[in-house]
């Protein structure tokens, strides 16, 4: 089952407000840079419960969804 | 086509959150999705009854309202989750967003229930029925729960129409089909029809709310006075009061505010004068301070107390000048409450309320004999103490008589939730 887990993020504000994440600092030390953005809305994660800016990245050549829950940011993350 | 100088009717949607509590906390913590689920009061601070339950619950014949033991019997394996009012009230104000995309005029009707007239904006959206479509798939998208929504031409079919079918669901009210959805129903699902105007409306032998819309309006009149022109109204979907617009940015669900009130269950129940001044105080310093946050003087005060066989009283009065003051009200609710219990039976829970509110703008008569110095400093120091309390927390300026007890903890402030206004 996928977990909800919070990680820290890189991100940067443009002058109109908006918020777009650069890179992500796992737990171990790793960063991944999010390559690109293809989407961002408003969604809910029925997977691993919770609610806020969902934003479709590209990271290392995989769509990976990432979620500004304010003021916390979090991914589905697989289970150890 | 509409000619000019024709009315067209109105287009309403009234959308209802499905299990609003429970579906958050289920789409929070999937693991308990798939099991009843019901979100209920702490039962050390005898708040202990079911606030809300997800449709397994629900099937189990889990009610709200009722005492969680109650509940856990009627569905051994029911998973009960304490409530997270930030995250309900979150949820309300997104949902409202939603709305706002397809109308500026939305009413909320509770944390979970709003209105939203879409009469000038089917050019741009399509039909009543295809902006319910959307709104209901914008939800479940981004919010994560479902809605019911009922589409009519009014507020009291639409408000009907979203209960009609339940959950996730769209319900279209019109001339043609009313009297076949609402008019064969029993009169107890109209709005305002509650326990007691049902019992008198059978004993009439008036059963559905067809009925009620064919019976004579003067015989109405006549058993509920004015009420009974509004119920009559109601049924033949003859209301015509608008949707009212609602500004986000204005205290939270209400914009006209006839009355500021906090009430609570507290934890053990009040056995003598000292007890009952505690939590008066403790309300009152709550009341007055959302009071004075709103820029209105009260001129009425009104107490509720429930005492533990559950039978409860209100008893009001009316301030000698208009006042905002946080000992004035609280010496006025401790009087009413003087005067009018004995303590035959230890109380359970009480209430302090104020009402006739004006504008804190209006000129006031001083008085010769009165000392207005006081009221002046007592004033100053309601604003310094508000000052602190927003500062510093609502417990950190606390009044002596509150100290010694545990009660004294209470924070009615930041614990308030917001009900249902009326309707009217």
């Amino acid at each position: 089952m996928a977990v909800k887990k919070f990680v820290p993020v890189i991100a940067k504000f443009e002058k109109d407000g908006k918020i777009i994440p650069m890179k992500i600092l796992w737990e171990d030390g790793r960063e991944f840079d999010i390559d690109f953005i293809f989407d961002i809305r408003p969604r809910s994660s029925l997977k691993v419960g919770g609610q806020g800016t969902r934003y479709l990245c590209r990271i290392k050549n995989k769509d990976v969804y990432v979620y500004y829950e304010k003021p916390k940011w979090f991914v589905e993350g697989k289970e150890h | 086509m509409i000619e000019w100088g024709e009315e067209m009717d109105r287009v309403i949607l009234h959308s209802d959150m499905n299990s609003f509590y429970a579906a958050v906390e289920c789409l929070y913590n999937p693991e308990i999705r798939e099991k009843p689920v019901a979100v209920g009061g702490n039962p050390e601070k005898r708040h202990g009854i079911i606030l809300a339950k997800n449709e397994k619950a629900k099937k189990a014949g889990v009610k709200t309202g009722e005492a969680l033991w109650q509940a856990m019997g009627k569905c051994p394996g029911l998973i009960i989750v304490p409530p997270n009012y930030e995250r309900y009230l979150r949820y309300s104000k997104l949902s409202r967003q939603i709305y706002n995309r397809y109308s500026d005029q939305v009413e909320p009707y509770g944390l979970d229930e709003s209105w939203v007239d879409c009469t000038n904006s089917v050019k741009i959206h399509g039909s009543g029925e295809e902006i319910a479509r959307k709104i209901s798939a914008e939800i479940k998208d981004e919010l994560g729960v479902t809605v019911s929504i009922g589409v009519s031409w009014n507020k009291i079919f639409a408000k009907y129409g979203s209960d009609y079918k339940k959950p996730d669901a769209i319900t279209v009210i019109t001339r043609d089909n009313y009297r076949k959805i609402v008019w064969e129903q029993e009169a107890g699902d109209l709005l305002y029809v509650g326990r007691s105007t049902k019992k008198k409306l059978l004993k009439y032998g008036i059963y559905t709310i067809g009925q009620l819309a064919e019976s004579n309006l003067d015989f109405l009149v006549h058993v509920f006075g004015k009420m009974g022109v509004v119920l009559w109204r109601f049924a033949n979907g003859l209301d015509d009061s608008p949707v009212k617009s609602f500004d986000e940015h204005y205290n939270g669900n209400e914009r006209l505010i006839k009355s500021i009130g906090n009430s609570i269950t507290t934890p053990r129940d009040l056995t003598n004068l000292k007890d009952v001044k505690i939590i008066i105080y403790m309300l009152t310093e709550s009341v007055a301070m959302r009071l004075r946050e709103t820029g209105c003087y009260c001129q009425t005060v009104a107490i509720h107390v429930r005492n533990k066989e559950l039978h409860s009283f209100t008893r009001q009065m009316k301030l000698q000048k208009p006042s905002d003051l946080t000992n004035e009200i609280a010496r006025a609710a401790i009087d009413l409450f003087v005067r009018n219990y004995d303590f035959s039976s230890d109380i359970r829970s009480m209430g302090v309320r104020v009402t006739d509110l004006i504008p804190d703008s209006t000129p006031i008569q001083l008085d010769l004999f009165g000392n207005e110095e006081l009221r002046v400093r007592q004033a100053r120091l309601d604003d310094t103490v508000d000052g602190l309390k927003k500062r510093f927390g609502n417990l950190a300026v606390r009044r002596a008589v509150t100290i010694d007890d545990p009660m004294g903890c209470l924070d009615a402030k930041k614990d308030h939730v917001i009900y249902p206004i009326s309707y009217f």
